[in-house]
């Protein structure tokens, strides 16, 4: 089976043919500001040393931070209708309260807070306003607005006020974009409200950038089905991702860790991805990034997504070290070290200058490093060595020694050896790890949902049961899934045995078509 | 003394009250959004000494009463504590002179500002635990054997209900849990009200500032990049139980409460050494090694080592790294009757109650 996997970042966009577990060949372009002319140059060199004829290729899987960057830049993102079915209960904190004023602005939108929604153990809080949202549906359609965030108190336990909103919102806007707040969060209500109106912001992007993609893959051609990769990981299908770009948020540093266990066949190691900039330090648990533990702040918006627990550090191949006293970063000369490291006959003293004088790398030309004195080039070995260890650290979760796999471009920075560590792994092809990790992406389904009524393993049992059907929905073979994760938690005061229990499962994708 | 709570207070109280919350109360995050928000519309608060209370003010005691998990949906409403407050007023028939919080642990910190700045009542520098518990005999008022009624309770769909005599702390516990748990599991109350001299005989004094100056040491000593946890040992004179990271959390329904515990396996000096932190919806008993190093009434609270923040029971979680520390108790919690109400016996250890401070 043949994947093609890319990653666009900021800097660089990377690209890997694999055949099923061999790396066949992989690329690392800078990212052009046409950046699907530099999608399809990718592909085309990654592709080109096969003959003609070779299997085509079977799946392509691209990650991509367009979507975070939107966010965060406060760009390119639509007018929403934002329909809340909760009242009378939430009625002081309304739509968007805790966004930053900026943003908020930027997606301008038209809220409305209707009766309805559900209690705990699914009774109904109070009987749906049906007239409301027809107004409500009817005003947005008035001020031309198609994406529509719908969310209902306790929808993850019952979908069925956003279902008839839905239905609502369709009937007066048959053309309307719309995003079921159930569909994307957990239990919540701000934060799974608050990751459905990002989204509705993002499905114009979503679905002009997923097109893009296709004409890039068509140019290049490539007739294989493609995917995204998300925050966890996994990947879906590129016209489910159009629809969901939250989920590709924290794609970029996840394909990092995901790409390391490929390399490595490691599945419990900590990693350390190098960019230009910074670095992430991540810890893999059962081959997949540990998860953020609480809330994580997209451009300043609460959220409860599904994130990779990272550690970033001020350290990555361009990070400026002052030679005066020899402080690391935290700036960086980012993508233009080309022209200012002193290996590229710049004039600004960086940490690739001294990995190259220390000879741990060879890249630009040594010649201009040979004056760097001996002792200031070891002391900083040692300094970054320090800061590496800390942040191993940090993020270990056990006492012992752990593996620690360096990747990404920078990777050479890592020292063989590190306190913390039982051993470093640098290995072949870790400086496109991102786009090895897309192309080796999973699919997933997953549950958070409360259940009462039943006995803690029957509610297990159930909430694995809806997680593996939920894969398989996105895509998932049958036989190959797998349960990642599982935590349950009674909720206090509750009758029943109620608890909230959280299910995730993977599995390969499926190719039969 | 009274005085104008100001805006810069509101983030500051939450981050205290959290820490204070020794693992239950539930995050004040709703709440201080709320805040912020009448705030922002131009509503203040003030705030009042409650040794400036006359002996006869009447003195309203406001919590959200609920579960925390169903208050991440049905968000607090600022409304509904005001109504629970009015309801009472029209029962007993007598207005308020100022409101406070039943505890200072959690989102509750902030529900008599909520109610005050609706009603522009004041709030008092003071609650009935210093701390948070689960249950309503869990109080210093309860420890002083004070009236345990009335009490009002109010939901969003206009039910409200009055409670208007229970033979006990317990039976009000009771009585008023099931009604809680028939709107929702989450509701308004307004306890029994409380004299003014009640409150400065009975009540645990001035923790809205210790609360806040407990917010403002930790906020600051993020800012400066100072080592929170050490922050908040400071401040309140309190010690480092146990440094390590969560490797189990057991948790179980019982008794309509969340009960369970979470292990954390030392790091630093305290490698090789497991503690057991047992809690029913709070921190209760820290065993190390399987003896008893803190308990209840002694404050256990478990911070994220990096940014001093307080982790909850509902929310604490395989392979954290955490600081559990001990502060010390409010007198009253440790005297002998207050020991029956809120000592380990009272939770089911059977165990002498011994204080971490202790000489």
């Amino acid at each position: 089976m043949k994947r093609i996997g890319i990653d666009v970042g900021g800097t660089n966009t990377d690209a890997v043919l694999i055949d099923g577990e061999k790396v066949v060949s992989a690329v690392k372009f800078p990212t052009t500001a046409d950046v699907m002319q530099g999608v399809v140059n990718a592909i085309q060199k990654v592709t080109a040393d096969q003959p003609a004829s070779a299997s085509p290729v079977d799946a392509v899987m691209i990650g991509t931070t367009h979507f975070t960057n939107a966010v965060v830049e406060r760009a390119r993102l639509e007018r929403v209708g934002a329909i809340r079915i909760a009242m009378p209960a939430g009625a002081s904190l309304p739509p968007m309260i805790d966004w930053p004023e900026d943003l908020r602005d930027a997606v301008d939108p038209l809220s409305f807070m209707v009766e309805g929604g559900h209690e705990y153990d699914g009774r109904p809080l109070v009987p749906l306003d049906v007239p409301a949202v027809r107004e409500a549906a009817m005003k947005i359609r008035d001020a031309g607005i198609t994406s529509v965030g719908i969310t209902a108190l306790f929808s993850p336990l019952t979908t069925e006020c956003e279902d008839e909103a839905a239905e609502i919102v369709r009937s007066i806007i048959p053309d309307a974009r719309i995003t079921l707040s159930n569909s994307l969060g957990r239990i919540g209500l701000l934060e799974r409200e608050n990751v459905t109106l990002l989204n509705s912001a993002l499905q114009n992007l979503g679905s002009v950038t997923v097109a893009a993609f296709e004409r890039a893959l068509k140019e290049a051609g490539i007739g294989a089905p493609f995917y995204l990769t998300q925050n966890d990981g996994t990947v879906v299908l590129a016209e489910v991702a159009a629809a969901n770009p939250v989920y590709s948020f924290a794609s970029g540093p996840t394909n990092s860790m995901r790409g390391a266990a490929f390399l490595t066949g490691l599945t419990e190691a900590m990693v350390i991805d190098v960019g230009g900039t910074t670095s992430d330090v991540g810890c893999l648990v059962g081959g997949f990034p540990r998860e953020a533990n609480n809330v994580v702040e997209v451009g300043g918006v609460r959220t409860l997504f599904r994130m990779p627990d990272l550690l970033p550090m001020a350290l990555g191949g361009g990070t400026i070290i002052d030679p005066e006293t020899g402080k690391i970063g935290p700036r960086s000369v980012g993508y233009r070290i080309t022209e200012k490291a002193l290996v590229f006959g710049g004039d600004t003293l960086t940490t690739t200058d001294i990995a190259v004088a220390a000879g741990l790398v060879e890249i630009g030309d040594r010649d201009r490093v040979r004056h760097l004195d001996k002792t200031l080039v070891a002391t900083l070995l040692k300094r970054i060595e320090a800061m590496v260890e800390d942040g191993v650290d940090r993020m270990k979760t056990s006492a012992e020694g752990v593996k620690l796999i360096a990747v990404g471009g920078g990777a050479f920075l890592i020292p063989e050896k590190l306190k913390g560590a039982s051993e470093v792994l640098n290995v072949e092809h870790a400086g496109v790890a991102n786009a090895l990790g897309a192309a080796m992406a999973q699919v997933s389904g997953e549950v958070d949902q409360v259940f009462s009524g039943l006995s803690r393993e029957e509610a297990l049992a159930e909430a694995e049961t809806l997680a593996r059907r939920r894969a398989v929905e996105a895509g998932a073979r049958e036989g190959s899934i797998n349960v990642l994760d599982t935590e349950d938690i009674p909720i206090a005061y509750l009758p029943g045995n109620a608890r909230r229990v959280r299910v995730k499962v993977v599995g390969d994708i499926s190719f039969a078509a | 003394m009274i005085r104008e709570f100001e805006m810069g207070e509101i983030e500051p109280l939450a981050v205290g009250a959290w820490i204070l919350g020794t693992g239950g109360g539930g995050s004040p995050y709703l709440a201080q959004l709320n805040l912020k928000k009448l705030y922002k519309e131009g509503k203040r608060v003030q705030l009042i000494d409650p040794l400036a209370l006359d002996d006869n003010d009447a003195v309203a005691v406001v919590s959200k009463m609920g579960a925390p998990l169903v208050g991440q949906e049905r968000l607090v409403d600022p409304a509904h504590l005001a109504r629970a407050m009015e309801v009472m007023e029209d029962y007993t028939g007598k207005k308020f002179r100022a409101v406070m919080s039943v505890e200072i642990g959690g989102g509750n910190a902030l529900s008599p500002f909520l109610a005050g700045a609706m009603l522009d009542i004041p709030v008092v520098d003071a609650d009935a635990m210093g701390r948070a518990y689960p249950e309503a005999q869990m109080t210093s008022f309860a420890i002083g054997d004070l009236t345990m009624y009335p009490l009002t309770l109010v939901d969003c769909r206009d039910n409200e209900a009055i409670v208007s005599k229970a033979a006990s702390w317990k039976w009000m516990e009771r009585i008023s849990r099931k009604i809680c748990t028939e709107v929702g599991s989450t509701s308004a109350t307004c306890k029994a009200p409380r004299t003014g001299k009640e409150v400065k005989e009975w009540g645990v004094l001035h923790t809205v500032t210790k609360a806040v100056a407990l917010g403002r040491a930790v906020l600051d000593a993020r800012a400066a990049h100072a080592d929170p946890v050490k922050a908040v040992l400071d401040h309140e004179g309190g010690k480092t139980l146990f440094r390590g990271k969560i490797i189990d959390v057991d948790r179980t329904t019982t008794g309509g409460f969340l009960r369970g515990s979470a292990r954390i396996e030392g790091l630093d000096g305290d490698r090789g050494s497991t503690v057991e932190l047992a809690f029913q919806n709070e921190w209760a008993v820290a065993f190390k090694d399987g003896d008893a190093i803190a308990m209840t009434p002694d404050l256990i609270c478990l911070l994220d080592t990096v940014s001093g923040e307080a982790i909850g029971t509902e929310t604490v979680r395989y392979g954290q790294r955490v600081t559990a520390i001990a502060l010390p108790a409010p007198q009253v919690l440790c005297t002998p009757k207050g020991l029956q109400h809120v000592g380990p016996r009272a939770f089911g250890y059977d165990l002498d109650f011994k204080s971490v401070f202790a000489a």
